[in-house]
This record gives C-alpha cells, structure tokens and sequence, in this order.
C-alpha cells in the first residue's frame, strides 16, 4: 500500500502562548507533531507493518518542520516531504495548505491518506477533507479504528461519544481521533537511523503553483487570549439562603438567568 | 560543542517523555517498596535504550557516549533507582565485554545486553576491596581448560538479575611479585555462584544490590576477559566511563531539586507573598541553577573527550565528583525550601537526598575521585 500522512507541527501543549501586537509570538516556542497526526503517524505504519507497501510524511511548514518529520522517520516511516513556503508565503490558511497538497498529490498514486483529526493550534479540521474532495476520493473524519481488507476498508468513527461503523474502498483519506491507537516512542535506533531516510524538500515552485493561487479565503480579524480566569466564590450560609444569592448572582452579576 | 546534535535533542525528548510517563507515576513506590522495576527494564529495552552507546552490529543503537549521558540524566531526573540499574547494566555490565572481549564473547554476552534481552553486572567491590583493588582475595586458579574461582563480593548492582556477571580475581603474580588481577565473565546460572540480595539500603532502594558467594565456581577459560596482564587497566578504564554515567544521575537527581524547588517557591505563599520572591529562597535557587548547569557542562566536556579517544580520567573524575555534590547539594537545599512538606515521602525530595547521597559513594567515593584528580595533577 502506498501510505502518506499528512503532518503539522504546533506548539508544544505545555507551551504558555504570548500575544504582542495580534501576533503569537513563536520565537522561543517549542514545537511538537500535533498529537492528532501522532496517531496518523502510529496507524500508517501498523497498517505499513500489516499489508506491506511505504509510508510517506508530508508537510507543509518551513525549514524547521525538518525536526517533527525527522521524528516521524524515527517511529518508523520510510520517507518525508517537506514542502517549505516560508519564503514564497506571506499568510495562508487552510485552503492554501489543501491547494498545495493537492498540487503534490496530483501525480501521486496514493492508497491511503492518513491525517490529525484537528490540528491543536487551530483546530479547523478542514486540510484532510478539503484535499479529499480536490482529489475526488472518499472521506471519513474522527476514526477510532481501522481495518483494510482487499479494496475494502472497515472504519469505526467516533461521533460525539458514539461509534459509527463504516464501510469504504480504497483509495481514502482518514483523520485520525483520539483512541485510535497509542502513539510509540521512536525507539533508539529508529532515532539513529532517521538521520539516513529520504526526505524531499519542495518548494512552491517545485508543484507549478504561484503565490496568486494560494492566497488564503479567509482574514485574520484579531487574535487575542481568553479573559484570565477569576477566582471562584463559596457561598456561605443557610442552604435556602445560599440558593437565593446564587440565583441572583446568576441573573444579576453573570446575567446567564 | 556548545549544541546538541538533532539525534541527541531526539533521544533527550523521546527519554524525557518515556520517563515522565512510565517511570515517574512509580517512583515513589518503586523506593518505598525497594522493588527492582524489571517491567520497566523490558520496556527500556525494546527502545533501545540498552544499547546506545554500542555498534549496530552487536545489537547496540550506535549512539555517542554524550548520547548515553542524557538519557540516563533523564531517567535518573524521574527516579534514581531506575537510573542506577540503568547506568551499572551499561557502563560496568555491559562496556567492559564491548571493550576488551574476543569477537565470540561479544557475540555471546554484548548482543542480549545491547538489545536489552538480558542484564549484567560488574563484580569488583569486595568486603576488603574496592577502589583500592589491590586487596582482592577472589582467586581463579586454572585447572586444565577451566578456571576455578573462590571469593566473596559484596554490593554488586543488578547482580540477583543479570544473566553474566564481570567478576575481578587474582590469578596470578607479576615479576614484581605484585597481584595480577583479571577479569572473567561468569554466566550467574553456574553451579556454586550464591547471589543475595539482603540489603536495606537508604537510597536508590528499587535498585538492586547483592553479595556474591564464589565457591569453586568453573568457567571454560576462554571466558577470561581481555589481556590476561592488564586486567587493572581494564577496570580503571571501565570505571572511568562508569563515572561518566553517575556524574549524569547527579546531574538528573540535581535538576529534578531545581525543578522541584522553584516550582514549589512560586506556589507557596507565606507573609503574603510566594516564598520565591524572598532573596534568601532565591539565592538557594541562583545557585542550585548554577551548579546544575556547571555540573552538566563538565559532564558533556567528558563525555565529548571519551567519544573523541582523547584522555578522560580527569574530567571523568571532575564530573562525577561536582555532578553528585551538586545533587546532594541541591537536593538538600530542595527539602529546606520546602520545609515540613519537603520531609514527606510524597514531596520526593526527600528521596532525591537519600538516592543522592549513594553517588558520593559509589564507583569511587568522592575522597576516591579527589585522589584520581591528584594523580593526574602529578601528586
């Protein structure tokens, strides 16, 4: 099977965010592949390790990007791909992620297509469909499990809290929920042998797109963090009387009533 | 030098996260309950852990030995117990048989304890001999193509759960009339080898420490490790890159104090300010920091030496010796920052102390270490 995971790295979850002048600051962030794509990464290569066939990571980042691929190579994936927009892009969004993947995938003869669920920086969930729809192939969003069986491929999808079994052919784009599997370490010689992998860098050039192409559908209005959380307040007294403040606070102070 | 290389940020990561999510939720009780984490040691095999510092081709990772020093900082970060098991299976199990054994007994030992599969253990401390090896009494005497050996050996780690040990005995005498001490690799399923492992210890207590009992113990003679002559050599070679790895769990054991510390100093709140913002807690914490950092950088500089061929006993010696100051130090200044709190179990610093205090002692003491710094001063 030919296997491709689509990856993006974010912010490491126990990054604290800093907004100045409506821009998060990214100087000294550290980043992570995004948990979501993690499980991606796991599933291609059980589901590699299974049927036979490669698996391939792609992303669309910057020179830096390098560092999460190069992970991903260390848990086990043949081959990366990183698709540098850093000089070429001003701003982008995810119709500009899902053009240019769509670009990439063009002369591909991909089987599988896995990806993150929601990335955790914007959380729009849109890249994975977005690219299914441009290369005319099935997709199934948040799945906890997988099994390919010929041209078939046997899905469970989480929906709220439910399962949703679901039956599709190959080739298909996934994305991948929480519960699908347990990402693995990358073990000590996957790290030392991730050094010697392939992996490809491309430019926007290299896909015959042009900056026009990929102008982002959406404006950025402001960014801005959540109001700091206050303190919680006990209220004290007889029960009766605590319910009365509680239901004026409601109506009056939180206006909720 | 000043930079890790992107494998060595990779394996500090990946390290850093099998710590903090295996092996931390069981620290506390892997102490209390002085019981050796065998579970834990699988796993860290089949990562590869085991292995980092050998070659491919004998089932190591092809790591460097800075490599080596980071990952068991961090195990030793979350628990020093675990990092000691880990650092004695390496550098004294497995290191000697790498660097002085015959193609075959690599074949045989190295292998299983690269990958992981098996653990090994180093004999050399007897009730009358340790840093000063020339009071060993175990003997191999040889008799045809076996080597029969007799002695006694006293707090070997790993040894109730290594498959070979590296024991040390004289087998004979130089010119001089003076001891030749060598070294042979004893597989711990042969008849007349006694293991127990009795002790109560006050620190790294999940880590396993036992008495040898050698009695008329046979072992082919091919299992003689290295040059019969140079047995001595051998072993201060091997404990200077032993000291390498406890310099590293005294940098681990010293930034889990910093850490600790300072987290706590923000939260704690007493005369209505948190306790960090009071010079005499910040001063503690300035120079825990310090020493955390100098610690390290020597510890690096070391291991860079031993991974270039240059001459290491020195820096070897300056390493272990400030790395397990520093923890002792550190981790001592933790438990006062965190006052009543900090002598309770459940704060770990406590631990961090006791677990701290066994690095000024083992694999040469830290009087040992100034003795070595000496020698090399051409005292």
């Amino acid at each position: 099977m030919n296997i491709y995971v689509l990856l993006k790295k974010t912010f490491d979850t126990e990054e604290k965010i800093v907004v100045s002048d409506g821009r998060i600051e990214d100087d000294s962030a550290e980043y992570i592949i995004n948990p979501y794509d993690e499980y991606a990464v796991e599933e291609a290569i059980n589901q590699r390790d299974e049927h036979g066939g490669e698996v391939t990571v792609v992303t669309v980042g910057d020179e830096d990007s390098e560092k999460q691929l190069r992970t991903a190579l260390a848990m086990g994936a043949d081959k990366a791909v990183l698709i540098d927009t850093e000089d070429d892009l001003e701003e982008g969004d995810q119709y500009t992620t899902a053009e240019i993947l769509a670009a990439y995938f063009e002369d591909k003869e991909a089987d599988l297509i896995l990806a993150g669920n929601v990335a955790i920086d914007e959380a729009s969930g849109q890249v994975g469909p977005r690219l299914a729809e441009k290369l005319d192939i099935p997709f199934v969003t948040t799945i906890v499990d997988l099994s390919v069986d010929g041209e078939t491929v046997y899905i469970e999808k989480d929906v709220e809290g439910d399962v949703e079994k679901v039956e599709s052919t190959l080739p298909l784009l996934v994305t991948c929920q929480q519960g699908l599997n347990e990402p693995r370490y990358p073990s000590l010689p996957g790290i030392m042998k991730a050094k010697k992998k392939p992996l490809e860098e491309l430019e926007i050039d290299d896909l015959d797109l042009d900056e026009d192409d990929l102008e982002p559908k959406t404006k950025t209005i402001d960014i801005f963090l959540p109001p700091e959380k206050e303190a919680g307040r006990i209220l004290e007294g007889e029960v009766e009387d605590q319910v009365k403040e509680l239901v004026s606070l409601l109506k009056d102070e939180a206006k909720v009533l | 030098m000043f930079d890790l290389t992107r494998e060595q940020r990779m394996i500090q990561k990946m390290v850093r996260e099998f710590a903090e999510e295996v092996i931390q939720p069981e620290a506390i009780m892997i102490d209390k309950e002085a019981k050796f984490p065998e579970h834990i040691f699988k796993q860290m095999g089949e990562l590869g852990l085991m292995g980092i510092p050998f070659p491919e081709k004998y089932g190591g990772s092809d790591g460097d030995t800075i490599s080596y020093a980071i990952a068991v900082e961090e195990i030793g970060r979350v628990c020093g117990s675990t990092g000691l098991s880990y650092a004695a299976n390496v550098s004294l199990g497995a290191s000697p048989i790498y660097y002085f054994g015959t193609e075959e007994q690599k074949e045989t030992y190295l292998v299983p304890m690269a990958e992981g599969k098996a653990l090994g253990s180093f004999g050399l401390t007897e009730p009358n001999a340790g840093s000063d090896a020339g009071g060993t009494r175990t003997k191999a005497v040889l008799d045809g193509d076996m080597y029969v050996i007799n002695g006694e050996k006293c707090f070997i780690t790993n040894a109730s759960f290594a498959k070979t040990i590296i024991v040390t005995a004289v087998t004979g005498k130089d010119d001089k009339g003076k001891n030749i001490i060598s070294a042979l690799v004893v597989p711990t399923d042969t008849e007349g080898l006694t293991i127990t492992s009795n002790y109560d210890k006050m620190g790294v207590r999940g880590s396993d420490t036992a008495e040898i009992v050698l009695e008329n113990v046979r072992v082919p003679k091919e299992n003689l490790l290295g040059d019969p002559q140079k047995g001595f050599k051998q072993f201060l070679y091997t404990l200077d890159g032993g000291r390498i790895s406890i310099a590293a769990l005294g940098v681990g054991i010293a930034q889990a104090s910093l850490e600790k510390a300072l987290a706590y100093a923000k939260e704690r709140t007493q005369f209505g300010n948190s306790i960090s913002k009071f010079q005499a807690i910040q001063f503690k914490l300035s120079d825990m920091a310090m020493e955390v950092e100098l610690a390290r950088n020597m510890l690096y500089k070391a291991a860079w030496l031993k991974d270039k061929e240059k001459p290491f006993t020195k820096e070897a010696a300056y390493a272990k010796l400030f790395a397990t100051e520093t923890a002792f130090r550190s981790a001592n200044q933790a438990i006062q920052i965190h006052g009543g709190y900090g002598y309770m179990r459940e704060y770990e610093v406590e631990r961090y102390l006791r677990d701290a205090k066994l690095l000024e002692i083992g694999e040469g003491t830290s009087e040992v270490q100034r003795m070595v710094i000496a020698r090399q001063l051409g005292c």
